[in-house]
């Protein structure tokens, strides 16, 4: 277990010096097709805060209470992604039972998260780098809000690219990848401030 | 028939409908391991392996599987090929399983898998879905091969962790780092969708 980090250092390392999708690119495909709006991306955001801190939670009673007693962690990847599959599911549903509102916010946009690689990539580097309880639920949090800040500063920046002229071949996926580039540079100027591995 | 279909399979995957350039597939953990070489060519056998196996699984079961549950069963399989790949890497290279870390575990949910199982495995026999496995993966592997060979040269002057290029040469250490795989994707993307809308113009 890393003792040695406090859970609000991962916190806060997880949102800037080792921003999932900026520094570890994860969750892009979601990232490149939903980032033109800002409202669909404060719901994709919320969405994926919300499943990414419980499922990092839920992942790691699973393999610490369950795989490595049983010896069984080379399981580990079944076992993730239908922890994380059966999560949305049960969500999906309890929105669409307790709240309309919330279920046109977020209902839409939880299928998606089932095949985002930054929440299965959040259980997996969780259980790498040997965090505890605490840590996981927070380096869970961290990224979710990470990834959240990224893809609502992309969709802010495309919409008012919108009416600028961008080469006809770099338009679409090639501009917003220039995008993702500068804004990686722009959070390498977190770097040094917090250092996890 | 059979052999027009397989020559159209390849140049689909390979060129007009290359997963990586055209829909923008996958990348996640493309970007992630082309810093160096060497990991791009391990995790580049891994994809094309778990990509040419399940399509064929998943042909064989397509009769079989409920459609209510089927994504589900697609992603145990594509799974379970998944952790054969990582043991083996255990196993055989456990330096670069080192390195590569939980992106081995991410094939998973890389799109492009999913998208040729559903997309091509699902309506065609598995013969011919073995094969568009084969042509989606290379497909993917000479993208990820040409970034990493551009990054690995640029970022610390070597190939295949070789010193290439000598003392003159001054790193460019932003190409190992994140915005590089960035910014050389987005050329890349650039350069090739110039040259397919030449082509077009060419040929109306």
């Amino acid at each position: 277990m890393s003792e040695g980090i406090a859970f609000y250092a991962i916190f806060f390392a997880a949102i800037f010096t080792n921003n999932i999708l900026l520094t570890n690119y994860l969750g892009m495909c979601s990232f490149l097709a939903v980032s033109r709006e800002v409202n669909t991306s404060v719901g994709l955001g919320w969405a994926v805060v919300f499943v990414m801190t419980a499922t990092s939670a839920l992942n790691w009673l699973a393999y610490h209470y369950i795989l490595v007693p049983l010896d069984l962690t080379y399981l580990r990847y079944v076992v993730f992604i239908v922890v994380i599959a059966a999560f949305v599911q049960i969500v999906e549903m309890i929105i669409e039972r307790m709240s309309d509102r919330l279920y046109i916010a977020l209902g839409i946009f939880l299928p998606l998260i089932t095949v985002n690689c930054a929440i299965l990539g959040v259980s997996l580097f969780m259980v790498i780098r040997n965090y505890t309880f605490i840590n996981s639920l927070f380096f869970g949090l961290g990224s979710g809000i990470g990834w959240m800040v990224a893809i609502i500063a992309m969709a802010g920046i495309r919409q008012k690219m919108a009416r600028s002229r961008v080469p006809k071949g770099l338009a679409g996926a090639g501009i917003a990848l220039i995008i993702a580039g500068i804004m990686a540079l722009a959070f390498m100027g977190f770097s040094g401030m917090i250092k996890i591995s | 028939m059979q052999g027009y279909k397989v020559k159209k399979i390849f140049s689909e995957d390979l060129g007009r409908n290359n997963p990586v350039f055209i829909q923008v597939l996958g990348i996640c953990s493309t970007l992630a391991v082309t810093n160096l070489l060497k990991n791009t060519v391990v995790m580049c056998a891994g994809l094309v392996f778990v990509t040419a196996l399940s399509n064929v699984t998943i042909s064989i079961l397509r009769n079989y599987m409920p459609s209510r549950i089927r994504m589900m069963v697609e992603t145990l399989i594509i799974a379970s090929y998944v952790i054969i790949v990582d043991i083996m890497l255990k196993a055989f290279l456990p330096d670069v399983s080192r390195q590569l870390g939980p992106y081995v575990g991410l094939i998973i949910t890389n799109c492009i898998i999913m998208g040729r199982a559903e997309a091509f495995a699902l309506s065609n026999p598995p013969g011919l879905s073995f094969l568009d496995g084969i042509a989606s993966g290379i497909g993917y592997s000479y993208v990820l091969l040409a970034i990493a060979f551009i990054r690995e040269i640029m970022g610390s002057g070597s190939i295949w962790g070789y010193p290439l290029l000598g003392d003159w040469w001054t790193n460019w250490s932003i190409m190992v780092m994140a915005p590089g795989a960035f910014f050389t994707l987005a050329i890349f993307i650039w350069i090739v969708k110039g040259v397919l809308d030449r082509k077009e113009i060419a040929a109306s």
